[in-house]
């Protein structure tokens, strides 16, 4: 199906404000692919008009001027410059951005720098080419632009002129090198994930700076609209500004603490991505990559064990994705998974990464569970699987990090060594102290414990418990089927 | 950059038994003396409890006047400490230390210093150490 094709102009800025450069169009749209493109309001550096903005799949913002409305339109490149600064802009733009926040002290003078580079490298490498180190004219062009704007309205704002001057001195004319942007990268993870910020908002912030996804994507993950989560990450952002949440990698004093927060957003993420807490879908799989994406990212960048514990935990998770639900989106339990569909070369590698974290004997709890999930991927079977072994890993974590959900997985462990009456026992113990009564793990596990006992009118007590708890559209299915089962 | 730090507790220094009171205090002051040391401080003050709290509103130019401090919470502001950080890490490594910390809770609240506020004079109330 081939629509109608439109033109598209692209904008610069000038002087006066906007110009309009009616260039030949430099890519062309139709309506056919709606999501891959959205119109954003208003234009950042005008302040007087809005200017629509176009952004492609590739996250790039184009300032364009559009001969009919629309909504939601599909560019397609003409061009071929403006697919090299695509994939630049996928590869390097957050590097780029990471280091323009130092640079220019500030998450939106930063962003709007990165935007006017961008629009500046599709101008400029068509007529001479694409530079040897586009990652380092990126920052340059940025941080210059940015400059000019800001002195531009200094002639104007008197308050701006000591902001210039700070930049000026800030921004040294040596050309960032690499380790120093790898240590901006660093800067920005945790600043997105400082524990003055709400929970929700490091997990917004972290996925729209670090990774790049767009608002709207967020919000489609997290079942929100996007005009709720843009509220989120401005919200966020002007606290960061406000009360003085510093740019840098925290002090080897605080360094623990703090990366715990940044492995529990990006652990979220993945959850988020791996069992969605409510809704009609099992998996949101877009989620768990982003999130091993930024597992793997934070130990390039600072090779911790809980963050190599971290990293295998979600990549052995990860390597049951296809033996986890049937193709009706139905829940398959560990014991009667496929194992041949569990992906080998995540396990090698979740593998590996736990034994470093290991070595390191510096680790923590998410080594620990990525210890158990190690155990039961290398067993060839349910019955085979070393429970003794997990057993004693639950003892480790209970020792470092009690909860009661570690508790309950234990007891299912300890049922698995000891038979389901052992398990029982504890389960029934830890439900009795209360802190578990309203999650619904807890009850279908002693419901299983039940069923195998052969206890059939304390399993459904237990299974209906559950299933007034239940969020998730599968796992209520699945709790459904066993009550089902029970009864006839 | 100036931090507030609110000192919120369920019981206040005239609340505690005589001997823990003088504990606590001694603590403040040690706390004190830190951060004079350190140039962190600005300015402290010490709240009377919260029984002693008037609130008051003003509608349609009437006076209100009712007993209590402003929010019935089990908490109360005990006091608080002007501090200079030069970021909201450095403030929190600082209010850690508040002795207060340790029963109840700190709320940080960066200072407002945009020109609006110093063209109302402020600067002299807050530099006055």
């Amino acid at each position: 199906m081939r629509e109608t094709w439109h033109r598209i102009f692209i904008l610069l800025p000038s002087l006066s404000g906007i110009s309009l450069f009616p260039r030949l169009p430099l890519f062309q749209f139709s309506r056919s692919k709606a999501d891959e493109v959205s119109v954003a309001t208003c234009c950042p550096w005008s302040g007087k008009k809005a200017v629509p903005i176009i952004r492609t799949a590739g996250g790039l913002l184009w300032h364009c001027v559009i001969t009919e409305r629309g909504s939601a339109l599909n560019v397609h490149a003409t061009d071929q410059v403006r697919e090299v600064v695509d994939a630049i802009y996928r590869t390097e733009s957050r590097r780029v951005l990471a280091t323009l926040i130092r640079l220019l002290g500030g998450f939106e003078l930063a962003e709007e720098a990165l935007h006017d580079a961008f629009i500046a490298a599709v101008e400029q490498w068509q007529r001479d080419g694409v530079p040897a180190n586009p990652r380092a004219w990126l920052v340059s062009t940025g941080r210059f632009k940015a400059i000019d704007k800001i002195r531009r309205r200094a002639r104007f704002d008197a308050s701006l002129v000591e902001l210039v001057d700070e930049l000026d001195v800030a921004a040294s004319p040596d050309e960032p090198d690499d380790e120093g942007m790898e240590d901006d990268r660093l800067r920005l993870i945790f600043t997105c994930c400082h524990p003055a910020l709400s929970a929700d908002a490091q997990v917004a912030l972290t996925l729209r700076e670090v990774c790049g996804l767009t608002t709207e994507e967020i919000a489609r993950a997290f079942l929100t609209t996007p005009p709720t989560l843009a509220q989120r990450i401005v919200r966020a952002k002007t606290k960061i500004r406000d009360a003085r949440i510093p740019y840098q990698v925290p002090a080897a004093t605080d360094l623990p603490d703090r990366l715990d927060a940044v492995l529990r957003v990006i652990y979220l993420v993945f959850n988020e991505g791996y069992s969605a807490s409510s809704g009609a879908s099992l998996m949101r799989p877009d989620l768990s990559g982003e999130a091993i994406r930024l597992g793997r990212l934070l130990i390039e960048l600072l090779p911790e064990p809980e963050a190599l514990g971290l990293l295998a935990l979600m990549l052995l998770h990860e390597s049951r994705r296809a033996a986890r639900s049937s193709p009706t989106g139905e829940i398959i339990l560990l014991d009667n998974q496929d194992r041949s569909l569990w992906d080998q070369t995540s396990i090698a590698e979740g593998s590996a990464l736990v034994e470093r974290a290991l070595i390191s004997r510096r680790f923590g709890p998410y080594t620990l569970q990525a210890a158990i999930t190690a155990v039961h991927a290398e067993a060839p079977n349910a019955a085979a699987t070393d429970w003794a072994q997990i057993v004693g890993i639950y003892d480790l974590i209970m020792r470092a990090d009690a909860s009661p959900v570690i508790e309950l997985n234990r007891a299912v462990a300890v049922a698995m060594r000891d038979g389901p009456l052992a398990g029982l026992l504890l389960v029934d113990e830890l439900l009795a102290r209360g802190e578990l009564a309203d999650y619904h793990l807890a009850h279908a596990a002693r419901a299983d414990l039940c069923r195998r006992l052969g206890k059939h009118s304390d399993a459904r007590t237990s299974y209906e418990r559950a299933l007034a708890l239940v969020q998730q559209e599968p796992e209520r299915r699945f709790l459904e089927r066993r009550l089902a089962e029970l009864q006839n | 950059m100036k931090f507030l730090c609110l000192i919120c507790a369920e019981t206040v220094m005239e609340q505690m038994p005589e001997a823990d009171a003088k504990a606590h205090f001694q603590e403040y002051v040690e706390f004190t003396r830190n951060i004079k040391q350190s140039g962190h401080f600005i300015g402290a003050n010490r709240l009377k409890p919260v029984d002693t709290a008037t609130t008051l509103r003003v509608r349609n130019g009437k006076v209100t006047i009712t007993d209590g401090p402003f929010a019935e919470t089990k908490e109360q502001f005990g006091g608080y400490y002007l501090i200079e950080a030069k970021d909201l890490d450095e403030a929190i490594h600082v209010a850690a230390k508040i002795p207060g910390a340790r029963f109840g809770c700190v709320e940080l609240r960066p200072v407002a210093d945009d020109p609006q506020t110093r063209a109302l004079g402020f600067d002299a109330v807050t530099s006055a150490h």
